[in-house]
């Protein structure tokens, strides 16, 4: 049986600096993914990142991917693409179906988990119909392949996921009729809402999607408003012809594999749902198994990349490819720079939250 | 609707253009795109129907998880467009249309 020092799963933010992080220590690393290109949601990131320097704030999401993949590679990471693990067994065995379709058991010391998160569908009459799509399918759609899906979209839900892609549907010369918020509020950040007002977007919150229509593909959709329990007004009825609607109702982590590995969850509603527990080290309730990224509860590819730095050292040091005093050190400057992210008024809650899953791994372990 | 011009990505170059087959009629499709891109990008969003009920379907995940999206691809049935990679001449059908047998079969 191939062995394999740590192995990652998923090319994406989170994996890829987990990845090169153990890889610049010194660790022998497998990176596998199932897709076909490498970088996860980071090339379709094209607006230009927040934070600060330190986060690389300023630089857009692809050129981030760029980076990030070119110093994987150079520090000696191997990254297999269209692979795909269909189970992790006692020991840290895993099982992969390889790009020309053969099986292979692997054997790993330590096993990194970064398969991301998928986004939450959204029930309404209708809400089959060709043309209803999530809006990270149009934003790959648009941005990778370059392909409108219709000119007039109405987007449903106003965190970043649907203010960014309202914009970007906009860049790439579609037009958004509208975008649908059934809180009182946008749930996004202000300077990505404030771009699409300044475009023309009505941003209707306290409306819902009624329903879709249409025969082959959607044709239109009728929106209604709610009331502060979210039940629909009669008579506020809204009509929008449109040939796409998107739906950014949220992600939720794709945690399949950490279940398959006994991994300990709990519930975090506002991150996403289910969620394997993790330390400080990013380490699960399972040995030598570590999640990184949206699949630790969904949060951005900034904190995604600082989170796969974690569990990078964290497993090259278990290794002993660093001392424990070293990666501490290295492991506090990671710390800090999510800190920051986790503050103002969008990371409170997920500073809260993971403090609260990272107190629930200390209370298993002790007892 | 292809978009061939981008504030941020600029121009569409270096494209390798090829022809595909979808459900006999020949469109242009890039090398190396979902499948399911090439169809939309020639103006069509319904991928399959649904086989009992014969409604139609597309794309949601684009991430190959939902499999809202499979045709038959060169006589494999259930291949899902929005991860498989366009080759040149490959033939495409739409699955679950009424007088597919497999259709028919499950409507009993």
């Amino acid at each position: 049986m191939e062995k394999v020092e740590i192995l990652v799963v998923g090319a994406g933010p989170a994996g890829l600096s987990a990845a090169m992080e153990a890889a610049k220590l010194g660790a022998q690393v497998r990176v596998v993914d199932e897709n076909q290109k490498p970088g996860g949601q980071l090339f379709k990131q094209i607006h230009k990142f927040f934070g600060s320097k330190d986060h690389l704030a300023g630089t857009r999401g692809y050129e981030i991917g760029s980076a990030l993949l070119k110093n994987t590679v150079e520090m000696g990471a191997k990254i297999d693409l269209n692979t795909v693990v269909y189970g992790i067994y006692p020991d840290r065995q895993v099982g992969i179906i390889t790009a020309d379709k053969s099986h292979q058991l692997l054997q790993a010391e330590k096993i990194i988990l970064a398969t991301g998160a998928s986004e939450n569908v959204l029930a309404f009459p209708g809400c089959t119909l060709p043309g209803i799509m999530s809006a990270g399918a149009v934003q790959t759609m648009v941005n990778i392949h370059r392909v409108l899906p219709a000119s007039n979209v109405l987007m449903i839900g106003s965190g970043n996921v649907g203010l960014i892609v309202s914009y970007q549907i906009l860049q790439a010369g579609g037009h958004v009729r509208a975008l649908v918020e059934a809180a009182p509020q946008i749930g996004g950040y202000g300077v990505h809402a404030a771009k699409i007002s300044r475009a023309g977007v009505p941003i209707l919150t306290r409306y819902t999607i009624k329903c879709a229509y249409g025969t082959d593909q959607v044709e239109g959709a009728t929106i209604i408003a709610v009331d502060d329990s979210f039940k629909p007004i009669g008579g506020t009825e809204r009509e929008f012809s449109v040939g796409c609607i998107a739906i950014a109702t949220g992600l939720t982590p794709l945690a399949e594999l950490a279940s398959l590995c006994g991994c300990t969850f709990t519930y975090v509603p506002r991150l996403g749902g289910m969620l394997p527990i993790h330390s400080e080290d990013m380490e699960t309730t399972v040995p030598g198994i570590y999640v990184a990224g949206d699949i630790t509860g969904v949060e951005e590819a900034s904190t995604a990349m600082e989170e796969g730095r974690l569990a990078g050292i964290a497993a090259a040091a278990a290794l002993g490819h660093v001392s424990a005093e070293k990666a501490n050190l290295m492991k506090a400057q990671v710390w800090s720079r999510i800190n920051t992210l986790r503050t103002g008024k969008f990371g409170q809650y997920r500073q809260e939250a993971k403090g609260k899953i990272m107190n629930e791994r200390r209370a298993l372990i002790v007892n | 609707m292809r978009v061939h011009q981008h504030p941020i990505l600029g121009a569409l170059k270096d494209e390798v253009w090829v022809n595909i087959e979808v459900d006999g009629t020949t469109i242009c499709a890039r090398e190396g795109e979902p499948i399911a891109a090439a169809i939309m990008a020639n103006g069509r969003l319904k991928l399959r129907h649904t086989r009992k009920r014969q409604e139609p379907r597309g794309v949601f995940c684009g991430i190959g998880r939902c499999t809202d999206c499979v045709m038959t691809v060169d006589g494999q049935s259930n291949v899902r467009t929005c991860v498989t990679a366009v080759k040149a001449g490959m033939k495409i059908q739409t699955q679950g249309m009424t007088g597919d047998g497999e259709a028919e079969e499950w409507k009993k």
